[in-house]
């Protein structure tokens, strides 16, 4: 059925449709709806989990990972602050090989204090082996949701949704909810090959010499390199059965295209507009939408931008003392396989409006090519 | 598109209001959008929100700063806000006021209607008589000046995003739709 409702709840929708068994979180805005109702279909029955309330999100993760452990599938909710506490147990999450599913609303980090959108707080956890999906509209997060619990349990780890604070997390729009019975066949019930049980006892999280823990982090890898082929797979089993596929990448007129823009979030929503506008002028310029973060997508990258002559990357993030984090991983998907010049463009922090004009202003300083620094390009600083 | 505009003060419903128009657009078969300007609210601080309106798919994920059209919960945000920025010429202001606003100015560049949704929320038992809860009337108004989107929807739309008194604010919405004023050019 389709309802107009706020991104905070299409989480909510996703989690519920995927019957999951724990939920542990803690509130924080702009997060809050997610646990909200999820504590609310907890209480009336609608959602057959248990509701794990906690004081502090490092609780709640680590909750999260006690549950997951016993085999039951795991929900949390954070953004910003609250994720980077989790911090010492998002590790622990993926040596664990715990399919937890985790939705994270992109806020500004603090000080000074902000509630608005950035990608830092999710960014910063990019080398931790959790799989990060970046989301642009309402109904994929929710799709993306229910597609995260079955890569997850087939890969065996943990996996991020991103959205954007308030551009989704308080927007509201029309999302066709899934209900559980229609999602249980595309997701059957967790049933892990092992699981803390007193009947079967196992050693967990054991000590690991230098003869043993080199191996375990290969093998992360190795799911890591292996949920590529499960990401897309999952998606397009999901688009078979609902009708919505989302892609690891989603190029917008990029085949003919002399320019492309880099995207993700909120931004490669608006981008497109923009791209359209622009075409409507005759200016061969398309985008790219990189959805997943991890794994990187480097041959879809490398197989949309190769054919461009200028690529322009937009981060709405900043990795300090170097540059737009987004931007890194392109010039790195694109090195030594071609010569097509990439410029990052940074805007949007702390969740200053990343509007038409601004992507316009990026595009044409992209094209024109002058007063352009060649790795960082900050767009609307004041100063 | 149309993108609207809601000017209210925390504690009215400007942001429910905001939902409420884009739930009422979807029930007549639109693409809606409806988002708070983003802030830290406090109950009686000017607050901002938007509805994007169209006939296809909503691309854009921004605040709106060309709004078609406007609704005014509290009339004394004329005064202090400056509400007409970026408006659009011809677009709709609808405007909670019980005051004759013809001699207003603003009568010369848009089109102004007004409603005493202070009263009808009243009548209604919606709020206090310091704090009336004036969103649903607002809307009813809205759609009755406008004339974009039908009050049935509305109606349905107050339903199933108002939690309490659906009866009451449903019948505060068709009040307003039929005693709205629309303002004549000076």
């Amino acid at each position: 059925m389709k309802k107009v409702i706020m991104g905070n709840h299409a989480v909510s929708y996703g989690v519920r449709a995927s019957d999951v068994k724990v939920i542990s979180a803690y509130p924080i805005t702009p997060q809050t709806q997610v646990v909200e109702l999820l504590s609310e279909m907890c209480a009336n029955g609608e959602l057959d989990a248990k509701f794990i309330a906690v004081e502090s999100e490092h609780s709640a993760l680590t909750a999260c990972v006690g549950a997951s452990a016993a085999g039951s599938r795991t929900f949390t909710a954070t953004s910003s602050q609250g994720l980077l506490l989790m911090h010492e147990i998002i590790h622990w999450a993926v040596g664990a090989r715990l399919p937890i599913v985790m939705s994270n609303v992109n806020r500004a980090v603090g000080p000074p204090w902000s509630i608005w959108t950035d990608q830092n707080d999710s960014l910063s956890q990019r080398d931790t082996g959790w799989l990060q999906i970046y989301c642009e509209s309402n109904q994929e997060v929710q799709d993306t949701i229910v597609q995260a619990f079955k890569i997850a349990e087939t890969v065996m780890l943990p996996v991020m949704i991103v959205l954007d604070a308030f551009f989704l997390s308080h927007t509201f729009e029309i999302v066709d909810i899934l209900e559980p019975e229609a999602v249980r066949p595309f997701l059957p019930p967790y049933r892990p090959a092992r699981k803390i049980d007193t009947a079967d006892p196992h050693s967990f999280g054991n000590l690991a010499g230098p003869g043993e823990y080199f191996e375990l982090r290969y093998m992360i890898e190795k799911a890591m390199e292996d949920s590529r082929a499960v990401i897309e797979r999952t998606d397009r089993e999901f688009e078979e059965r609902f009708g919505r596929g989302y892609g690891i990448v989603k190029p917008y007129r990029c085949d003919d295209a002399d320019y492309v823009l880099v995207t993700s979030g909120t931004v490669a929503s608006t981008t497109r507009a923009v791209v359209d506008a622009m075409r409507a002028e005759g200016i061969k310029i398309g985008s790219l939408k990189v959805r997943v973060f991890r794994p990187f997508p480097f041959d879809e990258v490398r197989e949309v931008l190769s054919k461009a002559k200028k690529v322009g990357v937009i981060d709405r993030n900043i990795s300090f003392g170097h540059h737009g984090i987004f931007y890194q991983e392109v010039k790195s998907a694109l090195y030594g396989r071609t010569n097509v010049p990439v410029t990052g463009f940074i805007t949007g922090l702390g969740g200053r409006d990343v509007t038409p004009a601004v992507i316009r202003g990026i595009a044409e300083k992209l094209i024109a090519g002058t007063n352009l620094e060649p790795d960082i390009n900050w767009i609307g600083v004041k100063i | 598109m149309i993108e609207i505009r809601t000017h209210g003060r925390g504690g009215q419903g400007a942001v429910i209001a905001s939902e409420i128009l884009a739930d009422a657009f979807f029930r007549e078969k639109k693409f809606v959008q409806a988002f708070p300007a983003f802030g830290v609210e406090r109950r009686g601080a000017p607050v901002v929100s938007f509805t994007r309106v169209s006939d296809g798919e909503i691309r854009e994920r921004c605040e709106i700063y060309e709004p078609d059209h406007l609704v005014v919960l509290d009339p004394v945000l004329i005064e202090t806000v400056n509400i007409t920025v970026g408006l659009k010429r011809g677009g709709w202001i609808v405007i909670n006021t019980n005051r004759d606003m013809c001699g207003s100015g603003l009568c010369d560049a848009y089109r102004v209607a007004t409603v005493d949704a202070n009263s009808i929320a009243l009548k209604y038992g919606l709020g206090s008589r310091s704090a009336p809860i004036v969103n649903t009337a607002i809307v009813g108004a809205f759609a009755g000046a406008t004339k974009l989107v039908g009050i049935k929807a509305v109606l349905e739309a107050i339903a199933e995003f108002v939690p309490v008194r659906k009866e009451n604010n449903m019948k505060a919405a068709e009040e307003a739709y039929k005693s709205l004023i629309v303002v004549p050019k000076r």
